[in-house]
């Protein structure tokens, strides 16, 4: 599943439109502890949080993540989305709790950790 | 052998929104230089987790790249307050992390077993009082 189609599926919108939303979700993981995230982040994830500072952006590029995603609504500041649009990271955010986005990529069957 | 590229990073303590420049500078480096896959993502990893601590820990210190044609070298060095029980400091989920960092969602007591488990090689020197070193290596082939 490419992170566009994602976006639809969680009903989300991009706070980073200029980022290609072309790449594709390879597993799912929801976390804030920014620390455990970095142990088990993976390539082409697609990451659930509330945390919305800079070094979000920081964990999500260097694990080579496919998208964060903020729930209930969440929104970033300005600063940290320049990072991810400098970094060409996709941000975004939608309505559904935590446990709604991520029971939605488990139904359409994202596993939670990326296979080989 | 002489290292190909050598560069210090020097790390601020506290300083939590320049956390990740100096990772992202040996990522973007490292993959100019045809470095990509596996080891990219674990020489990204480990580099941010030593930034972070540092950040977090340190009273302030550096961070050393050394690439050599068979290996990438991380080298980071502190100028206190150095760890008193090392096997302590190694065990998942123990973290003396402040609130500050803490609220910022560190401080799960990852950050060192995780270095350990990113690099081919670890060590981890420290003396209370003096300050710490951490150096990883990782195998090119």
């Amino acid at each position: 599943m490419k992170v566009s189609e994602l976006k639809e599926l969680i009903g989300a919108v991009s706070l980073t439109p200029e980022v290609s939303e072309d790449r594709e979700v390879t597993c799912g993981y929801t976390c804030d502890l920014l620390s455990w995230v970095m142990a088990h982040g993976d390539e082409g994830m697609a990451w659930v949080t509330v945390q919305t500072h800079l070094n979000v952006i920081a964990v999500a590029v260097l694990s080579d993540m496919a998208c964060v995603i903020l729930p209930e609504d969440i929104r970033m500041e300005e600063e940290p989305l320049q990072k991810a649009r400098d970094e060409g990271m996709v941000v975004l955010t939608t309505k559904l709790t935590a446990f709604e986005i991520c029971g939605k990529l488990a139904a359409a069957e994202i596993p939670g950790k990326a296979i080989g | 052998m002489d290292a190909l590229i050598v560069n210090t990073y020097p790390v601020t303590a506290r300083d939590y929104t320049s956390a990740g420049h100096a990772s992202a500078d040996i990522k973007r480096r490292l993959k100019q230089l045809g470095v990509g896959g596996d080891v990219l993502r674990r020489v990204a990893v480990a580099s941010y987790e030593v930034e972070l601590n540092l950040v977090i820990h340190s009273d302030g210190g550096r961070l050393e790249l050394q690439v050599f044609p068979d290996r990438v070298q991380l080298t980071s060095s502190d100028v206190g307050p150095g760890i008193p029980d090392l096997a302590l400091a190694m065990r998942e989920g123990w973290s003396t992390a402040n609130d500050e960092a803490r609220s910022l969602g560190f401080g799960a007591g990852m950050g060192l077993p995780n270095m350990k488990r990113n690099a081919d090689d670890f060590d981890i020197q420290s003396e209370v009082g003096k300050g710490t070193t951490i150096t990883m290596g990782f195998r090119l082939q």
